[in-house]
C-alpha cells in the first residue's frame, strides 16, 4: 500500500485537465443547441415552440445519469465501440442545452416588448430584428445565469466517470483504490472542483452587480 | 443499424421497477423534509447570527455548491467507514443528499428572508409577538411562500439527482436498473423505462408540491394572488 503523495497530486491535476476539456465541450455543443431552442421557445410558430417544450420538459425531467447510460449504450447499438468521451460529451450536450434554452428564452422574454417595436419601425425583417436588436440585448442579460450555470456543467463531468472515462472523479477513485485514504482523496478531488468552480460562481456574481448597477 | 428493441424482460421485471422507484421516492423525501430544516436553520443563522456563524454557515453553502454530488457522496460514504463507523450504503446516501440540498435550501431560503420588509418584522414585535412568533408568522412563512417555485424545483432537481447514490450502491431506481440490464443485457432498454420512470416521478413531485403549496399557504389558495 502506497501512500497519498504528490505523484498522486499531479496524477490528478493531469485528469482535471480532462475535466476542463469535456466542461468546454459540453458548453459549446449545449450553447449551439440551447440557443436553437430558446430560439424556438419563442418561436411565433406553434410547432417549433412545442417541440422545444417537449425536449426541454424530457431531458429536465430525467437525471442526467440515465441519459448519460443511454447515449452510451445508444451508441453502442450503432455497431460502434464507444470512446467513453463521445458518450460523455452527447449526453452533458443534451443536458446542458436544455437548461441553456430555458435560461436563454428568459433573457430573450426579458428584453422590453418596446424594443420589438422599435426594430420592426425601422424596417428589419425577423431575422435582424433578432440579430441587431434583442439577442445583443438578450446577452447582456444571459451573461450572469449562464456563467452561474457553468459551475453546474464542470460538477456534472463528474458524472461521466459512471462510464470509464478517466476525469477528476475517476482518477479519484483510482487513487483511492490503491491509497485505502477516501478521506485525504476525496477532499483534494473537492477542494479542486471548488478551485474550477468557485472563480466562476464568483464572476456569476460579479456580472450579476455590475449588470443590476447598469439597468438602475 | 438493425437493432431490434426486446421489452420482453418486463413481464418479469417490471415490480423491481417499481420497487425502485419506491425507493426512490422514499430516499428523495427523506432528504427533501431534512434538507428544508437544515436550510430553514441556517437561512436564519446566515441572516441573523453572529458574524462567526454567518461566515460558517456560508462557508458550508459555498463548499456543497461548488463541488460535484457525486464527490460529496464519496466523501460520506468512504470517510465515514475509514473513520471506522459503520453505515449502511442508504444512510449515507441519505445523509449526503440531505447536506447537499440543505445547502441549496439555505441559499434559496436566505433570498427569501432578505425580502421580507423590516417594517413587517416592526409591525410584528409591536403587535407583541414573541421572537419565536415573528420568526414563525412574519418571516419564514412568507419567505417560504415567495421562494416556493424556486424551492420546489430544487427538490424535483435532488430527487433526480438521487439517481447518483446508485455509484455507492444504494438500493434505489438506477441501482436496480444497474442489477437488471447486467442481467438481461438488454442496457438500452432498461434504461429508456428508467428514463420514463423517473419522468413520470417528476411529474408526480411537481403535483405534489404543487398540493402541498396549496395546503400549506392557506392566504395564496384563498387570495389567489402573488405575495
Amino acid at each position: 500500500m502506497n501512500s497519498f503523495s504528490l505523484t498522486h497530486v499531479g496524477y490528478l491535476a493531469v485528469a482535471a485537465q480532462w475535466t476542463i476539456v469535456l466542461s468546454l465541450l459540453a458548453f459549446v455543443g449545449g450553447a449551439v443547441l440551447g440557443l436553437i431552442l430558446a430560439l424556438g421557445r419563442v418561436s411565433r410558430l406553434a410547432a417549433p415552440r412545442r417541440m422545444a417544450v417537449a425536449y426541454i420538459q424530457v431531458v429536465q425531467g430525467t437525471p442526467l445519469l440515465v441519459l448519460l447510460f443511454l447515449s452510451y449504450f445508444g451508441i453502442s447499438i450503432l455497431g460502434l465501440n464507444v470512446p467513453p468521451l463521445l458518450a460523455a460529451a452527447l449526453s452533458l450536450t443534451l443536458y446542458t442545452s436544455a437548461f441553456l434554452g430555458e435560461i436563454w428564452r428568459g433573457c430573450i422574454e426579458a428584453v422590453p416588448r418596446t424594443q420589438w417595436e422599435a426594430a420592426e419601425c425601422l424596417g428589419l425583417n425577423r431575422f435582424g430584428q433578432y440579430l441587431h436588436v434583442i439577442l445583443p440585448q438578450a446577452a447582456r442579460i444571459a451573461i450572469p445565469p449562464t456563467v452561474g450555470f457553468m459551475v453546474q456543467v464542470v460538477k456534472n463531468t463528474s458524472l461521466a466517470s459512471v462510464i470509464g472515462f478517466l476525469e477528476l472523479s475517476r482518477a479519484g477513485q483510482v487513487v483511492n483504490n490503491s491509497t485505502f485514504q477516501p478521506f485525504t482523496v476525496f477532499l483534494v478531488i473537492a477542494f479542486m472542483y471548488f478551485a474550477l468552480c468557485y472563480p466562476l460562481s464568483l464572476a456569476s456574481r460579479h456580472f450579476e452587480r455590475k449588470l443590476h448597477v447598469g439597468r438602475q | 443499424m438493425n437493432y431490434e428493441f426486446d421489452f420482453s424482460f418486463l413481464a418479469g421485471a417490471w415490480p423491481r421497477f417499481l420497487h425502485g422507484a419506491w425507493l426512490t421516492i422514499q430516499l428523495a423525501a427523506v432528504a427533501i423534509v431534512l434538507g428544508f430544516v437544515v436550510g430553514a436553520v441556517c437561512a436564519l443563522a446566515r441572516t441573523g447570527g453572529s458574524p462567526r456563524l454567518q461566515r460558517l454557515v456560508g462557508a458550508y453553502v459555498e463548499a456543497v455548491r461548488n463541488t460535484p454530488l457525486l464527490v460529496q457522496i464519496f466523501l460520506v460514504y468512504f470517510g465515514i467507514a475509514s473513520l471506522g463507523f459503520k453505515i449502511s450504503a442508504e444512510l449515507s446516501a441519505a445523509l449526503a443528499l440531505t447536506i447537499n440540498v440543505g445547502a441549496y435550501s439555505t441559499e434559496i431560503l436566505r433570498a427569501g428572508i432578505q425580502s421580507v420588509a423590516k417594517s413587517q418584522i416592526e409591525a410584528g414585535e409591536c403587535l407583541g409577538l414573541s421572537r419565536l412568533q415573528v420568526y414563525w408568522h412574519v418571516v419564514l412563512l412568507p419567505a417560504a411562500e415567495r421562494v416556493y417555485p424556486a424551492l420546489s424545483s430544487q427538490f424535483v432537481l435532488l430527487m433526480l439527482a438521487s439517481s447518483v447514490t446508485s455509484q455507492i450502491s444504494a438500493e434505489e431506481l438506477t441501482a436496480a436498473a444497474n442489477l437488471l440490464q447486467s442481467e438481461t443485457f438488454r442496457s438500452f432498454e432498461v434504461y429508456i423505462i428508467v428514463a420514463v420512470i423517473y419522468l413520470a416521478l417528476s411529474f408526480l413531485f411537481r403535483a405534489a408540491f404543487w398540493a402541498i403549496g396549496q395546503l400549506v399557504f392557506v392566504r395564496r389558495r384563498r387570495l389567489g394572488t402573488p405575495l
